[in-house]
């Protein structure tokens, strides 16, 4: 973006979390990083960037930066855990040391537990886990880098990546964040305004039905705010949605040209 | 029939794309039905067969179906059975009634041990996918010698071509003996020279598994290794 940024905010960051006297949107409605209430931060797909992984992405959503990497499905273990019906979604979401400013300590805590939980369980929506019984599907994301709304990137990355390792699926999930930020609901809130706003929404949509498959909320809103934010979202997501198939589609452009025989080949293996 | 035709045979869709809005066509494989109507439920390629919609995968684990030839490793043996990896999610079970030889029990690994490779058929596979392989049929046996690469499931048409011509022009070229199983396993056996040209064009088949005149490409490629013609002298050349 251009030197919009940081002009005559005044920022006096000092207070630890909690709802400040930060000035974090100009009078003319101008964000920290001069952006308006309802835009999103450059975000920036790529599909099948990994290649020893079954499918993979990178998402970065202005300075988040994440990558995520699918398996499966493949035989589950541990056993006792395998559905004999369906296919049970593993998502690990794990921060990297060097994501954070202060070295984050590695391995899993309770953020990272709860992150986890939550998208497996979008995913067991989305995902056709029925045909696949008593296997798993394992999802990895790996915050590189984190400036809020990871769990959103993460969501938007890992979709991504098992549409791209072929998993079938109802549809693509986008996810964004909505928050409010000195009494005003914004979309895809970054560090400052996540840290020193009054609150944060992450929200994932199946994008043609409406349908939610994850909504949190941290902090305080008036019904009124809430029914904004939700509305916010949803478009959002929808951009987001866009960007996704355009990833994907790209991936697979080579494929266009495709021409001739696809058509099932005879099935015996014929000797030399 | 075919409203949004466009000659649209060969449109890659992504999982949630509009397939069939009307109720004209049927769902196939990689579809599903929401409303009423057809969607696709994975990246693939959209092909509509028989008034059937389906989506043929660009990518993917094999998961395994009745009938198809696979390649297969042991990984583990039992008193009265062999567990074979087919390179899918799920192992296969082979029991020794499914064996061309008379196996006493307990004696299962004079016959074939841990890191076999062998030529299997997909005998069943229930709704739980619990499957279960044969070798009792023309042509399934145990592979000695030879070599094993591995590819993409769907990408297994393309190394075959059609009506086999990729394949059969491989094995000519290069004088070599291939097997292609279903679930993207390739057995290779000649001399080592033309094994290694010969999967180095699989492998040049796979990824470029999507592109034009592919065949002609491999001819080339081919031809231009395999400057000493086998003895044979086949007429590829």
């Amino acid at each position: 973006m251009q030197a919009r940024t940081g002009r005559g905010f005044g920022i006096k960051v000092m207070t630890m979390g909690g709802n400040s006297n930060v000035k974090l949107i100009s009078d003319d409605g101008i964000r920290v990083d001069g952006r308006k209430v309802d835009e999103l931060r450059p975000i920036r797909i790529e599909a099948g960037v990994l290649k020893r992984a079954d499918g993979s992405a990178y998402v970065e959503f202005g300075k988040n930066k994440v990558l995520a990497a699918v398996y499966g499905p493949r035989e589950c273990h541990p056993r006792h855990m395998q559905n004999p019906a369906k296919a049970i979604i593993q998502c690990k979401y794990n921060m990297i040391a060097f994501s954070v400013n202060d070295r984050k300590r590695p391995g899993p805590d309770r953020r990272s537990v709860e992150i986890s939980k939550i998208i497996s369980e979008a995913f067991e929506y989305v995902v056709f886990t029925e045909n696949f019984p008593r296997t798993s599907i394992d999802v990895y994301i790996e915050v590189l880098q984190a400036n809020a709304g990871t769990r959103c990137a993460g969501l938007t990355a890992a979709s991504v990546a098992l549409a791209d390792a072929g998993i079938p699926m109802k549809d693509l999930v986008p996810a964004v964040a909505v928050g409010k930020v000195n009494d005003q609901v914004v979309l895809d809130l970054q560090k400052e305004e996540d840290n020193f706003g009054q609150a944060d929404l992450p929200i994932a949509i199946i994008p043609r039905t409406g349908e939610v498959l994850l909504l949190q909320m941290d902090g305080h809103m008036t019904r009124a705010e809430f029914d904004q934010a939700i509305e916010m979202g949803v478009g959002a997501c929808k951009r987001i949605y866009d960007l996704q198939k355009d990833a994907l589609a790209r991936r697979y452009s080579v494929e266009k040209s495709e021409e001739d025989q696809l058509e099932e080949a005879p099935a015996e293996t014929q000797e030399g | 029939m075919n409203k949004e035709g466009l000659g649209s045979s060969r449109e890659i869709v992504l999982p949630g794309d509009l397939l069939d809005s009307g109720g004209r066509m049927k769902a196939g494989s990689g579809t599903y039905v929401q409303d009423g109507r057809v969607y696709a439920a994975q990246v693939g390629i959209k092909s509509v067969k028989s008034n059937f919609v389906n989506v043929i995968p660009l990518g993917g684990r094999y998961i395994p179906s009745p009938g198809d030839s696979v390649i297969g490793k042991v990984v583990d043996i039992g008193p009265s059975n062999w567990l074979v990896d087919i390179n899918s999610p799920y192992p296969a079970p082979l029991h020794v009634n499914e064996v061309p030889w008379r196996v006493d029990f307990g004696d299962t690994a004079r016959f074939m041990n841990v890191g076999d490779t062998l030529l299997a058929k997909i005998l069943m596979v229930d709704e739980t996918k619990r499957v279960q392989v044969t070798m009792k049929e023309q042509g399934l046996r145990k592979l000695q010698g030879g070599q094993v690469v591995e590819i993409s499931y769907s990408k297994v048409p393309r190394v075959i071509g059609k009506g086999g011509s990729m394949i059969q022009m491989i094995k000519n070229m290069t004088n070599t003996r291939i097997f292609v199983g279903q679930n993207g396993r390739i057995w290779l056996d000649g001399d080592i020279e033309n094994i290694v040209f010969a999967i180095r064009a699989i492998k040049m088949i796979e990824e470029n598994a999507q592109t034009m005149r592919l065949t002609e490409r491999v001819k080339e490629y081919l031809e231009s290794v395999c400057k000493p013609a086998p003895a044979e002298g086949s007429e590829s050349r």
